[in-house]
């Protein structure tokens, strides 16, 4: 149980399902009192759990998205004039031509036509904040990657197209600096033959160096050729899931009861074929975030209040979506708020992150006509004598096991670290027949 | 380890091969060297090893290569990734994943090592790099001798048995590159890793190898020991320039054999004085005098008996919070060639960048013949100040040489053919239809070179012109400089090439962590500093001679 609490990063699958039951919970309700207090633990928990890298760093800009979207809202409830008894302000009524379907902006400005706009705009700021906070708890990456095998390489496609991004920044500030170099104007008329042509030559030929380079490194290695079942597998699922889709939503006059069986047999194809299409991939993963108790919590705690929201706005459906007039407090029962609550239980009862040590400051502003490599800050942490022999002391202890090559001992007779990996000349004759 | 039988690379619509009935054989623990010009077909080389030619570069493959008995011709590279490991120029652009510790598992991720075995390799791959402290640190926030050592490394933890590294090294100042050479022997003297490496700077490497291989212009290639090849070849390192010289056998290709060897022309030349020599041999009469013909529009307004060029005060450059240069005030004397050194990210680039007027400045004044230039807008300073990056082929865009120079010419309102025969100068014979991304580094360097020039700047500014140019183009750049600083035109070069230095500076600063600190003529400062010391300094020292020309010169007096 010592162990439960050791900082380490959490699956981003918890992260993920703890926030879409939160956002699952704000779908199913106006209560504003609900929702305030949902944002709330959203809140508690990202400050509790998020690290410092980039990416964690944007939760406030979901808030002031958030915040944005409910300001257009009530911003429209004014134009648009909703009545309501109670009248705050009265503006000129202004009627539009008929052409324009006649209707009228403006007239009076009602109260509860104001809260029906906060509400309204609060549902779906709450649903963009539980987006947000997911996005800021959980490395996008790592969810990329955590992808199953037989999508390996096209997660793989996406995190590299990801980490391509900084460099096409970079590239079009070299290049625009260049041409200031040599037209000495800073605004063009060419912008498409000055910068986008050489931004885009520049990302074409960086693309190339990394295609050699991932080739190189073994990108796309198969361990067998692909199966005609598998293929015939994930066509069959997807014609069945199309079909009990069609069914279900009653679209292309598929008989109803079809719907639900269809949908589940494709579903079971589906998730056949992607195992089966997975074992083709002999990749394996570094480090892989693991699935343990603190996970299961996690995602636990925000399915809790995602099914008492939804079951109190069965019960309950005045109290779950208030009506704007007669203007009210909100109420909210007792389990609602209980189970809202145990939404922040990730913020305590989860491992904390790790600190980095990376100085994320460092990143990214490394512009000086390509080149200026930035010298390394100090590191920030002094290493201790100890723990550095230690690293020496299991080098050594692992260069006894058979890991890196020794000098004297041939590698084929090393390491086979799987049986697929072995490097003989025979396993590579098999791989390409 | 490595055989190649008779091989000739043919690349699509090439007429000639790039590499011509190649045959050798590398064994287990090797350090080979390759080299030759650019465009000789290095790179082809390098690429054949692991298959990367012709299976992603397309062409034609004659005969065999085998790696650790695969032929490429069944196993394309990302096959041989086990066997294999291959490392660039720029290491950036070949890393896949963000932090240090990711990027060494890559490879074997893909290969599909288990989860535990990649666990200790990563460690230990850390250790045997000495990278361990940055095993968290984003791959872009490293030092370039850094990240080359974890592209090294990143290969190398893959299982790699073979390294292939095309001039890995050319980026670098020349304490990172001794870090990266000095990680590469460890792993051949411990590991017995083979090692092919492609490098223009031989003085840095060919004291370690124990094989060369110099590939001809006609994609032939000879192959033996540096020591037997490097006597007969024309690419050598002043070092082993200078044995010939005075007749040292067998020749010395490192410092420490020069040393031994040099006793007796020490005493020979005790009694001389290093700066009464040319430190470069001049060139052709014909070429000085077509380069001196250069306009030099502001330059008469100049006096010319050693007038101030460049007056630079309390120039500040800062990124955010890092202070790139603080603080810089200095003059550059008209007529002369001054070198701006310092280790990577000291500051030179962010210097030149700030004078040219192009790149950001904090805080300074700065002024060309009297004119402040610090409030001037982009057009006043460049007709005043010139730079030419780093990557000079940012620079082009069009679609051929004739259109660039034409583009330059209209751009600075100067009659049509200025560009084209300042071009004509530099690099004659320069094919007018040629597409600038098809030339070669140098003649691109003198194709932007050209067109900076061509309006007569008084003030030219260089940042690491000399990477990626080979020895012959290296000399010629240095003989338009020369010319062009004859003419009364003030130049900085900043650089990290020792040698290049050597030859041309006339006065030298560096920088370190964005300040100036120190300032002075070449002989004092390179020939005095343990890291930027040309090899005939190391060789000769006490006794300030900078380079053999010098030495050459002296002795012919004696």
């Amino acid at each position: 149980m010592r162990t439960y609490l050791l900082p380490r990063p959490l699956h981003p699958g918890a992260w993920w399902l703890w926030a879409l039951g939160a956002a699952a919970a704000a779908s199913r309700t106006t209560n504003p009192v609900v929702l305030a207090l949902l944002v709330a633990v959203v809140a508690v928990v990202v400050m509790a759990r998020r690290t410092d890298a980039p990416w964690a760093l944007s939760f406030r800009l979901y808030l002031f998205l958030a915040a944005f979207i409910v300001a257009i809202r009530i911003g429209f409830r004014i134009l648009l004039a909703g009545d309501g008894p109670t009248v705050l302000v009265s503006l000129p009524r202004l009627r539009l031509p008929d052409f324009l379907t006649g209707a009228s902006l403006f007239g009076p400005v009602s109260v509860e036509a104001l809260a029906a706009g906060f509400a309204d705009g609060l549902r779906l700021g709450t649903l963009i904040i539980c987006v947000g906070a997911a996005n800021s708890l959980a490395n996008p990456k790592r969810l990329l990657s955590a992808v199953p095998g037989a999508l390996a390489e096209f997660g793989g496609a996406i995190v590299v197209a990801l980490s391509v991004f900084p460099r096409l920044a970079e590239s079009a500030q070299r290049v625009n600096r260049a041409r200031l170099l040599r037209s000495g104007r800073r605004r063009t008329r060419h912008v498409l033959k000055e910068l986008v042509i050489p931004v885009l030559a520049d990302s074409l030929e960086g693309s190339l160096a990394l295609a050699a380079a991932m080739d190189g490194r073994g990108y796309g290695r198969r361990a067998e050729a692909a199966s005609r079942w598998t293929g015939a597998g994930f066509a069959a699922a997807v014609t069945l899931i199309s079909v009990g889709a069609f069914a279900l939503l009653d679209l292309g006059g598929a008989p109803s009861q079809l719907g639900w069986p269809f949908l589940a047999a494709g579903v079971a194809l589906a998730g056949w074929s992607l195992r089966r299409a997975g074992r083709r991939s002999r990749r394996s993963r570094y480090r892989p975030d693991r699935w343990r108790l603190a996970e299961t919590v996690t995602a636990a705690s925000g399915l809790v209040p995602a099914a008492a929201v939804g079951v109190f706005s069965l019960l309950d459906p005045a109290a779950a979506y208030p009506p704007a007039s007669p203007l009210a407090l909100p109420s909210v029962p007792v389990f609602v708020v209980c189970a809202l609550l145990a939404a922040v239980v990730p913020a305590f009862a989860t491992p904390p992150p790790p600190l980095t040590t990376d100085d994320g400051t460092e990143t990214g502003q490394n512009n000086n006509g390509g080149e200026m490599s930035r010298k390394p800050p100090a590191s920030t942490e002094p290493i201790p004598p100890e723990s550095a022999s230690a690293g020496a002391g299991l080098a050594a202890a692992a260069m006894a096991k058979p890991a890196l090559p020794t000098a004297g001992a041939p590698r084929s007779a090393g390491t086979p670290p799987q049986p697929a990996v072995a490097a003989g000349p025979a396993d590579k004759a098999g791989a390409a027949a | 380890m490595i055989d190649f039988t008779d091989v000739t690379v043919t690349y699509a619509g090439a007429r000639r091969p790039a590499l011509a009935h190649v045959s050798f054989h590398l064994s287990e623990g090797e350090f080979a060297l390759v080299a030759g010009r650019t465009g000789s077909g290095k790179s082809t080389l390098l690429g054949a090893v692991n298959g990367h030619v012709p299976h992603f570069t397309g062409g034609r493959l004659g005969g065999r290569v085998e790696v650790a008995g695969c032929d490429t011709r069944d196993h394309p590279p990302r096959e041989l990734a086990q066997t294999v490991g291959v490392v660039r120029q720029d290491p950036l652009s070949g890393f896949v994943a963000d932090t240090v510790e990711e990027e060494l598992a890559y490879g074997m991720e893909q290969l599909g090592f288990a989860p535990a075995v990649m666990r200790t390799r990563v460690e230990e791959t850390l250790d045997l790099l000495g990278i361990a402290p940055l095993r968290a640190r984003a791959l872009r926030s490293l030092s370039g001798g850094q990240q080359q050592r974890v592209a090294i490394g990143s290969v190398l933890a893959a299982g790699a048995r073979v390294l292939v590294l095309d001039e890995p090294t050319s980026a670098l100042d020349p304490t990172s590159a001794e870090e990266v050479l000095a990680t590469l022997l460890r792993l051949v003297h411990d590991l017995g890793t083979t090692v092919l490496i492609a490098e223009h700077r031989l003085e840095r490497v060919i004291e370690y190898a124990d094989r060369l291989l110099l590939v001809q212009p006609g994609g032939a290639v000879e192959n033996g020991p540096p020591a037997d090849l490097i006597a007969r070849s024309p690419l050598r390192p002043p070092v082993a320039d200078l044995g010939r010289l005075a007749g040292w056998s067998p020749l010395p290709l490192s410092v420490r054999a020069a040393r031994r060897l040099a006793g007796p022309l020490r005493q020979r030349l005790a009694g001389c004085d290093p700066d009464a020599y040319p430190r470069r041999s001049s060139p052709p009469v014909s070429a000085v005098e077509t380069i001196a013909a250069a306009p030099v529009s502001m330059a008469s307004a100049v006096p010319s008996s050693g007038p101030t060029g460049l007056r630079a005060e309390h120039i500040g450059v800062v990124y955010g919070r890092t202070v790139a240069v603080r603080d810089a005030t200095f003059e550059l004397t008209a007529g002369q060639i001054t070198f701006l050194m310092g280790r990577n990210g000291s500051g030179k680039s962010s210097l030149l960048w700030a004078l040219s007027g192009a790149g950001p400045c904090y805080s300074g004044r700065w002024s060309v013949g009297g004119r402040d230039l610090s409030a001037a807008p982009l057009d006043k300073v460049r007709e005043a100040i010139r730079l030419v990056p780093q990557n000079a082929a940012d620079l082009l865009y069009l679609d051929s040489v004739g259109a660039e120079c034409a583009a330059a010419d209209r751009a600075q309102g100067s009659p049509p053919g200025t560009a084209k025969r300042s071009l004509d100068r530099l690099a004659p014979g320069l094919d007018l239809a040629s597409h600038p991304r098809d030339l070669s580094e140098g003649q691109r360097l003198c194709l932007v070179l050209a067109l900076q020039v061509a309006a007569g700047p008084p003030v030219l500014l260089l940042d690491e012109p000399t990477r990626g140019l080979d020895d012959a183009a290296k000399s010629a750049l240095a003989a338009s400089l020369a010319g062009l600083a004859r003419k009364g035109r003030t130049l900085a070069v900043a650089t990290h090439d020792v040698e290049f230095a050597a030859r041309l500076a006339d006065r030298v600063l560096v920088m370190a962590a964005g300040d100036l600190i120190a300032d002075g003529p070449p002989a004092e400062i390179l020939g005095r500093s343990s890291a930027m010391a040309p090899q005939t300094a190391k060789v000769l020292s006490p006794q300030p001679w900078l380079t053999v020309c010098q030495v050459a010169a002296a002795l012919e007096d004696l």
